[in-house]
């Protein structure tokens, strides 16, 4: 079973609906105790940093996320959701975040000139390393993403980036915890692999 | 690099997909679920669907046509029409849109593209406009274009930009259904005024007309109706054109 965590943002219909289409069992839920009963955990998010990580701790999830985290469970942050795996983020002050994975999310548009913000549309991953969240994709594959930020991360947990300016920040992994910048639910079936690949994906 | 878009745009009245010539004359033309799947399976990038009853009753049953594609279609889906208040955004977004376009409900209260941005996120937001060439300049209509305001169509883009609008769609009502080519002028213009993308619409009808539009000026999506549902030609024809002129498209 895998959940999808509702803190009260997001489309999660999609991604619910993702899951039935490649036919992996999953459920919509905020309450920490059904998220902890599951094998694998979603973080979605739209919206804003702050207000989500907010959110987060109100319903007492950062910690039942960590905790999982911990345990070795795989989770896949998805779009504000990879950001919130983050230390910090720098979208409209300084916030704290669930610090899963090294490193900090700033504005696009300290880094880009020219080009529009958001970011939105198709785009193209380009590997970094190995993972087995993106067995059978290659180089080139497109994949949607919609981000006015993105995360500055080492190059030990950068898996995958994209050229919008310059290398963004596209996936990251830390063993067991996964992120990605754009939404695989959005991303036809490319993104319907990368699910299936989570659904079954050994860490 | 990043993709230029193709959008087919679904006009949906009770359940059923309609296109019409400058706004008039609606012809019934297919399913919207399986027109959807038709769509993405030949290469949409995203979707837009308009509810152009948008009265209470036919919305609901927008809503489970929605859910419905959203159910079986995974590429972007934009919603619009009828879009006055923060609920109307709720409803849709709960039936799978993952953005929501706004027009006369804008210009009606224009605050509604702030607190919409403010509580699901500039990327949730896509400020729509209907525009005509008058003497005194690029003017906004609303209501479907059939009432002409007095807002300047280039004020009103940047408006809707600093609102915090993620993305512009700009009608021309010259072009639309006349199937002539898009209104280059006026996209221009606006591509020039604002730095959040901007999608293009009215008066595609030829593979031509996609190509001039990327290749003179700086738009990120190009949308049709007309010219998809009656199949003039595929959108992976299209795409293959596009690509081999040297537009960078999702193949």
């Amino acid at each position: 079973m895998i959940a999808i965590v509702d803190y009260g943002v997001g489309n999660l219909f999609s991604l619910e609906s993702s899951f039935a289409k490649i036919g992996e069992k999953s459920i919509v839920s905020g309450d920490p105790k059904v998220i902890s009963e599951a094998d694998r955990i979603i973080l979605p998010g739209v919206g804003a940093f702050g207000d989500a990580a907010k959110k987060l701790r109100e319903k007492g999830l950062d910690e039942t996320i960590v905790k999982l985290a911990a345990q070795g469970k795989p989770l896949l942050g998805i779009c504000l959701g990879m950001q919130l795996l983050f230390d910090k983020s720098y979208e409209y002050g300084e916030h704290g975040g669930l610090g899963l994975i090294a490193g900090q999310v700033r504005p696009l548009a300290e880094r880009i000139d020219g080009l529009k913000i958001p970011h939105i549309g198709w785009n193209t991953l380009k590997f970094t390393q190995k993972s087995a969240l993106f067995e059978g994709l290659k180089d080139g594959d497109y994949v949607y993403f919609v981000h006015s930020y993105y995360a500055e991360c080492g190059g030990e947990n950068l898996v995958a980036t994209t050229d919008y300016g310059f290398d963004v920040t596209a996936a990251v992994q830390n063993k067991n915890v996964c992120g990605v910048q754009f939404h695989p639910e959005k991303s036809g079936d490319t993104g319907l692999k990368i699910l299936k690949n989570f659904a079954s994906m050994r860490v | 690099m990043l993709a230029k878009r193709i959008i087919p745009c679904l006009d949906v009245k009770h359940g059923r997909v309609v296109k019409g010539t400058n706004f008039s004359s609606l012809k019934d033309v297919s399913d919207p679920v399986e027109l959807a799947a038709f769509y993405s399976d030949s290469g949409a990038d995203e979707l837009v669907f308009y509810d152009i009853v948008a009265s209470a009753e036919n919305r609901s049953l927008f809503c489970d046509v929605l859910r419905e594609v959203a159910r079986n279609v995974f590429i972007p889906l934009t919603v619009g029409g009828g879009i006055n208040t923060l609920d109307d955004f709720d409803t849709v977004l709960k039936c799978g849109a993952d953005k929501v376009s706004v027009n006369s409900g804008a210009i009606k209260n224009p605050d509604l593209i702030g607190n919409a941005a403010k509580r699901y996120g500039n990327q949730c937001v896509v400020l729509s406009m209907d525009v005509k060439l008058c003497d005194e300049g690029y003017r906004v209509y609303s209501l479907g274009g059939r009432v002409k305001t007095d807002i300047d169509a280039i004020e009103w883009a940047k408006f809707g930009e600093e609102s915090g609008a993620g993305e512009l769609v700009i009608n021309s009502i010259d072009t639309d259904g006349v199937k002539n080519g898009f209104d280059l002028p006026l996209l221009e213009k606006i591509v020039n005024a604002v730095n959040i993308p901007v999608i293009a619409s009215g008066g595609a009808g030829s593979v031509e007309h996609f190509k001039e539009l990327f290749k003179r000026v700086n738009v990120d999506a190009g949308l049709g109706a007309s010219v998809f549902h009656y199949k003039d030609f595929t959108i992976g024809q299209l795409k293959r054109e596009l690509k081999s002129s040297g537009v960078e498209v999702r193949i």
